[in-house]
């Protein structure tokens, strides 16, 4: 297997960027510039560098690829390969060439890709045609279990490489180079993602590959999802003023293969799935969540609120345009636990509930009709739609089954041990992870300065919003006591004006009382503002600035794993060592084999940490932008409230001037 | 710490024979030395201009004599200014060596504001002096006005300080006794009806207010503190949204601004309204306590005027006796209702005027608020 790949990229890195170059300037630019770095970075024996520098652009072309070859082979070729049962050892080698096995084998891994990518050298065409059918045969088998599609696989790679035979160079000397490379080619292989990624990409270039592309991404189900947020990864990492274009520029050949896929294997998310990506990239998302009627259901302390869940979409995922459902609280906290479970571990952001409140549940159970319980149930309420727009606003999660079911679903499994994600276990439980991370972060010595630079400053804001959020919180709290007091004042004025004995006089101090009592209102008004449109929105980025720590926390025990990894092949391989000097060929077989697993695994869990540092850039770089977004939209409606009650009290004032130059 | 004070005196007085305001105010330590200057025609003045510096404690002493001297019994004595209350902000500058520059603004500004309070306060107890026809005249008044030493007036021992308290007690005793006492003039009897509401009401509203433009300025600090909090949060932060920070750091701060403008200009214009006439409402019930001493003086000795005829024993020194009583009574009742009568007049016209004033105040406040955040919405929008 990893011979292979190593033969098949040039074809692959070529068609790319020539194809590129053809569609856009802009990211002709990107990739070239890529391209590039890779040729500069003079590393040929480190794996790391090279690796850094593919963290920036193009993750799927480079880097993803290492990790495609160990893990998904293991998972999905195997599985789905009808031929010989077997570990993804046997898979990946017994395929392709006895060479590569040894190589693999070989306690000098690190180096074998010179040899390795002289053969492309040597003859470009020929070989790297043969080598990625064999390539190819692995994936197509894999992905569809016919081999028809192969030969359009296999067409594709070499007519490019014939186009354009100059480039050709450039990326040989790259692979050569950089050990990644070796990785490289296996993505095409096994990893439908990535595969679909790059299609997209020379999609409008030669029309049997776009075709090809597409007939292969209909075995693709499960992993469609990936497809597309991962050609947005790559592009949206390039630079942000580039991203828009970029995407805008991809969308055509992405949408291109997805007319067939829908027709050939009507695979009904996925078309949606581009409407949405479509969608989004212009700004337009329709989808629109409102969560009203807050009711009481149930008496005592059985008694919970259940809220109408109104849903209005023109998205073909869902049966109709408009749905209505109602869900209880431990529903919401339910599909949070269910997103959770599935998406963290991925490096997702999923954008978490509002805490259980005991305290205030009970009043509203007891019944009492109070001011506070009333406020209680709004402000709840509130902080449900917010919860739930912010998740079907992330385009990975709202295309979860468990997301479409909570919305459309008449009746939903009974949500269970809920209790533990309730208020103080919620928060026990946040800060837990971050105790962990900051261990973890004085252990990992931080390579990438981009998550060595944002988590820092994903803390410092948290403090900073905290901070900013008291400082709010005491506004409102003064802003209610200036309400109070004023009703008391008007009050009092509306006596002082009754004792008053000037006729004119006494009548323009209850005018006075009527307009503080007016005033009262006001403030009343805006101290509601304050909280609602204010200081709610910080309570919100401060539980998902948590929620973005979760994430970093989960790219760290990716790390973690890979470094245990690390370290246990070290010890596999002394132990080998110690073996061949002892001379017990016996157990020697063994030790050879389980070395084989820890590589697998190390390569493995690698591509996995690589796979969830992209996940969690783009998450982090989405959620930055929502939140610029958001902010600058609240703050907007916040002073317009503002302004509301400015104008309203020169309304006020305006009226009561006569009245106090009529006093005689 | 120098300050100027531009004079905003209530214009009690049409008359420039004797003018005089307070241009300045030296707040030294644990004191304040106000600068009174005096402009005058009358003759009684050896000079037509002076300039002295007085402390409060002079002021207080001022209005100790003049309570004291029974000629001025039937009149409504002005009430004493208050004891400046800056406790918080002196302290502040005491430990800081009195350096102006090692006050925050903020602070200096509210001290500023507190001081001007005080100016004019004092200020106007000795303009309501100069505009009334007996005042003005008074001996310790001139001494007050021309002498251009230290007045050294003797501090109040604790003892003395207890009397007055005691004496307080007894007053409002008499006061619960003297409402029994039944009156004779139906226009004094709507006065004390009239004042004894009217002054628990104003004392109630007077409080009231004050709690609210209290909370006012706390909600005017606050948008000072989320300001600051915004501009720590945007120096941290190295994305488009810091920008977007700042600019919301500074729309609090303008905020802020306007916010405690509007706080503080109703605190001068309604509240310190409020709490004068407090005190001059209680200036008011004072005259007419002593009056109804002075009634109950008059059937006292009517009552001993009758015995002494019936004993046939000092017939004619009761006789005198029931005279002076009833002279001085009928005095007391004559000034006071003449008193009375400009008093209700001089606080509906100060009521107009303030109120008047706070509402242009509130207006200007208001629509500076919304040109404002007009403003900052079309940036924010366009962003």
């Amino acid at each position: 297997m990893a011979a292979s790949s190593e033969r098949s990229p040039p074809p692959f890195p070529d068609s790319e960027e020539p194809e590129l170059l053809e569609d856009s300037d802009e990211e002709a630019d990107a990739f070239t510039g890529t391209s590039i770095s890779e040729m500069d970075s003079p590393s040929p024996d480190s794996t790391r560098p090279p690796k850094d520098i593919f963290n920036e652009p193009p993750e799927d072309i480079f880097s993803d690829p290492l990790s495609n070859i160990n893990s998904e082979p293991q998972k999905k070729v195997d599985a789905k390969i009808p031929s010989p049962s077997s570990d993804e050892a046997v898979d990946l080698f017994s395929d392709p060439l006895d060479d590569d096995s040894e190589v693999m084998s070989s306690p000098e891994v690190q180096n074998p890709m010179p040899d390795l990518l002289n053969e492309p050298v040597e003859a470009p065409k020929s070989d790297s045609s043969s080598k990625s059918s064999s390539v190819k045969k692995a994936a197509s088998a894999e992905m569809f279990g016919d081999d028809d599609d192969e030969e359009d696989l296999f067409k594709e790679p070499p007519k490019v490489v014939t186009k354009k035979p100059q480039p050709s160079g450039p990326p040989v000397d790259v692979f050569t180079e950089v050990k990644s490379d070796v990785k490289v080619k296996p993505q095409v292989k096994d990893d439908p993602t990535d595969l679909f990624a790059e299609e997209a990409l020379t999609a409008p270039a030669p029309k049997p590959s776009s075709g090809s592309s597409s007939s292969r991404t209909n075995g693709v189900h499960s992993e469609e999802q990936d497809l597309f947020s991962e050609a947005t990864v790559e592009l949206s990492l390039d630079s942000p003023c580039n991203d828009r274009k970029n995407k805008e520029a991809v969308k055509p050949s992405v949408s291109a293969p997805a007319a067939p896929v829908a027709s050939s294997s009507s695979k009904a998310p996925s078309k949606s799935l581009e409407e949405l990506e479509e969608e989004e990239s212009e700004d337009k998302f329709d989808l629109n969540i409102s969560i009203t009627n807050p009711e009481k259901v149930g008496d005592g302390m059985n008694a919970y609120m259940a809220y109408k869940v109104s849903t209005q979409t023109s998205l073909t995922m869902f049966r109709s345009k408009t749905f209505t459902v109602r869900r209880r609280f431990s529903d919401f906290l339910g599909l949070f636990e269910k997103l959770s479970e599935k998406h963290s571990q991925n490096g997702y952001l999923i954008p978490p509930p509002p805490e259980k409140s005991i305290l205030g549940m009970t009043k509203v159970k007891v019944g009492k009709e109070d001011p506070s319980s009333a406020e209680f149930v709004e402000r709840r309420r509130a902080a449900l739609e917010r919860y739930l727009q912010r998740v079907v606003s992330h385009p990975s999660l709202l295309q979860d089954p468990d997301v479409r079911e909570f919305l459309e679903k008449e009746e939903l499994p009974r949500a269970v041990s809920t209790q533990a994600l309730s208020g103080a276990g919620f928060l026990k439980m946040l800060n837990k992870a971050t105790d962990a991370v900051s261990k973890m972060t004085i252990k990992m010595n931080e390579q990438d300065v981009w998550f060595d630079e944002k988590i820092q400053d994903v803390e410092n804001e948290e403090q900073h919003l905290r901070k900013l959020h008291v400082m709010v919180e005491s506004l409102v709290n003064h802003r209610k006591e200036l309400s109070g007091n004023t009703a008391v004042f008007a009050k009092s004025v509306a006596m002082l004006g009754s004792s008053e004995d000037n006729t004119a006089l006494s009548r323009a101090l209850s005018q006075l009382a009527e307009v503080e009592d007016r005033i009262e209102q006001l403030h009343q008004e805006q101290a509601s503002n304050d909280f609602f449109t204010f200081s709610e929105l910080l309570a919100d980025y401060i539980r998902l600035l948590g929620a973005v720590r979760g994430c970093f926390d989960q790219r760290m025990k990716a790390w973690q794993r890979w470094q245990d990894a690390e370290n246990m092949l070290q010890k596999k391989r002394e132990a080998e060592a110690k073996l061949l000097w002892a001379n017990k060929p016996d157990k020697l077989q063994q030790a050879k084999d389980e070395i084989t697993e820890w590589e697998a695994k190390v390569t493995q869990y690698e591509r996995e940490f690589e796979r969830i540092s992209a996940t969690v850039r783009k998450e982090v770089i989405r959620f930055d932008k929502e939140k610029a977004r958001d902010f600058n939209r609240q703050v907007i409606k916040y002073l317009e409230s503002l302004l509301h009650s400015q104008q309203q009290l020169i309304k006020y004032w305006d009226a009561f001037l006569p009245e106090a130059k009529a006093i005689v | 710490m120098q300050l100027l004070v531009h004079s905003v005196s209530v214009d009690l007085n049409n008359d420039a024979s004797l003018v005089i305001d307070i241009p300045d105010a030296l707040c030294e330590r644990d004191k304040v030395k106000f600068t009174v200057h005096t402009k005058t025609t009358l003759s009684s003045f050896q000079k037509p201009e002076y300039s002295v510096q007085r402390q409060h404690e002079d002021f207080i002493w001022l209005h100790d004599t003049i309570v004291e001297t029974e000629e001025y019994a039937g009149l409504i004595i002005p009430p004493a200014p208050p004891k400046p209350d800056f406790e918080g902000p002196r302290e502040k500058m005491h430990k800081l060596g009195e350096g102006e520059s090692s006050m925050t603004k903020e602070e200096y500004a509210k001290m500023k504001q507190e001081l001007e309070k005080t100016v004019q306060v004092h200020e106007v107890f000795l303009q309501r002096l100069s505009s009334h026809p007996m005042f003005r005249k008074d001996r310790n008044f001139q001494i007050f006005l021309e002498y251009d030493q230290d007045l050294t007036v003797r501090r109040k021992n604790a003892k003395e300080m207890f009397g007055g308290f005691f004496k307080n007690m007894v007053k409002s005793a008499d006061e619960v006794l003297i409402s029994g006492v039944k009156e004779v003039d139906e226009f004094f009897e709507q006065e004390k009806n009239f004042l004894l509401d009217y002054s628990s009401k104003i004392k109630d509203a007077t409080a009231k207010a004050e709690k609210m433009t209290r909370s006012h300025k706390n909600v005017a600090d606050d948008y000072n503190h989320i300001s600051g909090a915004l501009n720590n949060t945007a120096a941290d932060n190295n994305t488009a949204f810091k920008k977007h920070l700042e600019k919301c750091a500074e729309v609090f701060e303008k905020l802020r601004k306007v916010e405690d403008r509007m706080a503080s200009d109703q605190e001068l214009k309604l509240t310190e309204l409020l709490r004068y006439y407090t005190r001059d409402i209680q200036a008011a019930k004072d005259l007419l306590y002593r009056r109804a001493r002075a009634l109950a003086d008059y059937e006292n000795s009517n009552k001993a005027l009758d015995k002494a005829r019936l004993k046939g024993k000092d017939v004619a020194q009761a006789e005198e006796n029931q005279k002076q009583c009833l002279q001085k009574f009928d005095k007391l009742s004559e000034s006071g209702k003449k008193e009375l009568t400009s008093f209700k007049a001089r606080r509906v016209v100060a009521f107009r005027k303030n109120l008047i004033e706070m509402t242009e105040l509130e207006i200007k406040h208001a629509k500076n608020s919304v040109s404002l955040l007009q403003g900052s919405i079309e940036i924010l929008k366009s962003n």
